[in-house]
């Protein structure tokens, strides 16, 4: 039986979120949510990390960066996209140096929209990656074998 | 002491310290997330955090580090057998260098400019703790008669607990104590607090079971240095045992009060104070030793 999802550790990137998604992000681990008591660490290296949590659409100069810390990322991983601008691109989608969504670099598993997303539902984007967790622990398994 | 006794000692060690310690971390973490005013997770959480790390998958940068880190964990384990089995103290204390050479030489071994800086914070951190651990030894040798390191001597030799004789030793091991348990200060690389200004210091190349491994060497260390604080109240007297075992928890606690009381300590603060601490609190102490002594 896998315990990846009794101690998902988070990695937060802001890609050229307003800073509005990230203060939402950093309230989850305050007393108001405590979102430890899931067993969620907000770790700042992305070789410990199992959620990779992305803020803010994709620019040209961040594109290589996320794709590099989602390769850093151990098998099995979850990614969040948090936020309008992480999901689609949001108010700056047509701006020239933005590409668009998280989806436009790496795969992602779980949509959190709202500008800006508010703690509770980050949280249960969070819940909803870590469900995901036993399914992917599984195939990954699966393929081993 | 007969060898079967302290072979059984040092096979309980190997086999409950993990346990035991792990359960300590994650009262810790409930505690500490009380004392911030949030529930905290379930005290089960550092087993659960160690199992997934040895279920990632395993992407290395090399394969000298996981020798390394293989090598780290054995000579902690060593240390501790060294420790429990009731031999030499003076021994033990080397043996930990020797696996703290090895976590510097796993995390050297990569070339990341994280790991390069985390190790530097974590030989600046073996500075200031080291002199504290040697001289905890020798107070012990100067505290029992006839003078001996040797683990089973220095509890059968005493009528009377160490620590009237070693206040200022116990002191000063304490204080050492916030930084072995990699507790403060919050910039020292490896540190449990949730931001760190060195992404993950020597452990930030260390991926899935390489991690686990550190963090199970952590376990079995802090069983030892636990180890230590009991010895200062151990003596001839079984009944003595309960007396380590409160003065443990005690300690323990204390630990996790100066963790949250003291959030913002910085490494450079950490030096200053460990070695003002260890040359006030022991070196009179030693003094105090050597007049009583003649």
């Amino acid at each position: 039986m896998s315990s990846i999802h009794k101690s998902p550790w988070l990695l937060h990137y802001d890609g050229s979120s307003c800073n509005g998604c990230d203060i939402e992000v950093l309230a989850c681990t305050t007393p108001v949510y405590d979102v430890e008591r899931f067993g969620v660490i907000n770790t700042g290296n992305p070789m410990h990390a199992d959620i990779f949590l992305i803020t803010g659409g994709i620019n040209s100069q961040n594109e290589a960066v996320v794709k590099q810390i989602y390769e850093q990322m151990p098998q099995p991983k979850v990614v969040i996209a948090v936020g309008t601008c992480a999901c689609t691109g949001g108010i700056f989608k047509e701006c020239y140096n933005i590409k668009g969504g998280a989806d436009t670099v790496i795969p992602v598993d779980i949509y959190v929209p709202g500008c800006a997303a508010r703690p509770e539902s980050i949280i249960d984007g969070v819940v909803k990656g870590v469900a995901l967790f036993k399914e992917k622990a599984e195939a990954l398994k699966a393929a081993e074998n | 002491m007969e060898l079967s006794t302290r072979l059984i000692i040092a096979g309980c060690y190997i086999i409950l310290a993990p346990f035991i310690i792990g359960l300590l971390d994650g009262f810790d973490r409930k505690i500490s997330a009380r004392m911030q005013g949030r529930r905290g997770p379930s005290v089960l959480q550092p087993f659960f955090d160690l199992k997934k790390l040895f279920e990632k998958e395993f992407l290395t940068a090399n394969k000298t580090q996981l020798f390394m880190i293989r090598s780290y964990l054995v000579f902690i384990v060593l240390s501790g057998i060294l420790f429990f089995g009731g031999f030499d103290i003076l021994l033990v204390v080397f043996s930990l260098s020797t696996a703290a050479m090895f976590l510097i030489l796993a995390s050297t071994s990569t070339h990341s400019p994280y790991s390069a800086q985390g190790t530097h914070r974590e030989l600046v951190q073996i500075m200031s703790c080291e002199p504290m651990e040697l001289l905890v030894a020798v107070g012990f040798y100067l505290a029992t008669t006839p003078s001996t390191f040797n683990v089973s001597e220095i509890i059968s030799g005493s009528q009377i607990p160490n620590i009237v004789f070693l206040p200022g030793f116990f002191v000063g091991f304490v204080f050492i104590l916030t930084i072995k348990f990699r507790k403060s200060p919050f910039d020292i690389a490896t540190s449990h607090h949730a931001h760190q200004e060195v992404i993950k210091g020597v452990t930030s190349e260390m991926v899935g079971k390489e991690y686990g491994m550190v963090t199970l060497a952590e376990w079995y260390e802090n069983a030892i240095l636990l180890g230590i604080v009991g010895l200062f109240f151990l003596n001839s007297n079984p009944v003595s045992i309960v007396g380590a075992i409160i003065a443990i928890l005690v300690v323990w606690f204390l630990e996790i009060l100066i963790d949250n009381t003291s959030a913002r300590v910085k490494w450079q603060l950490m030096l200053k104070l460990a070695w003002s601490v260890t040359i006030v609190a022991a070196g009179m102490n030693l003094l105090l030793l050597e007049i009583i002594r003649g």
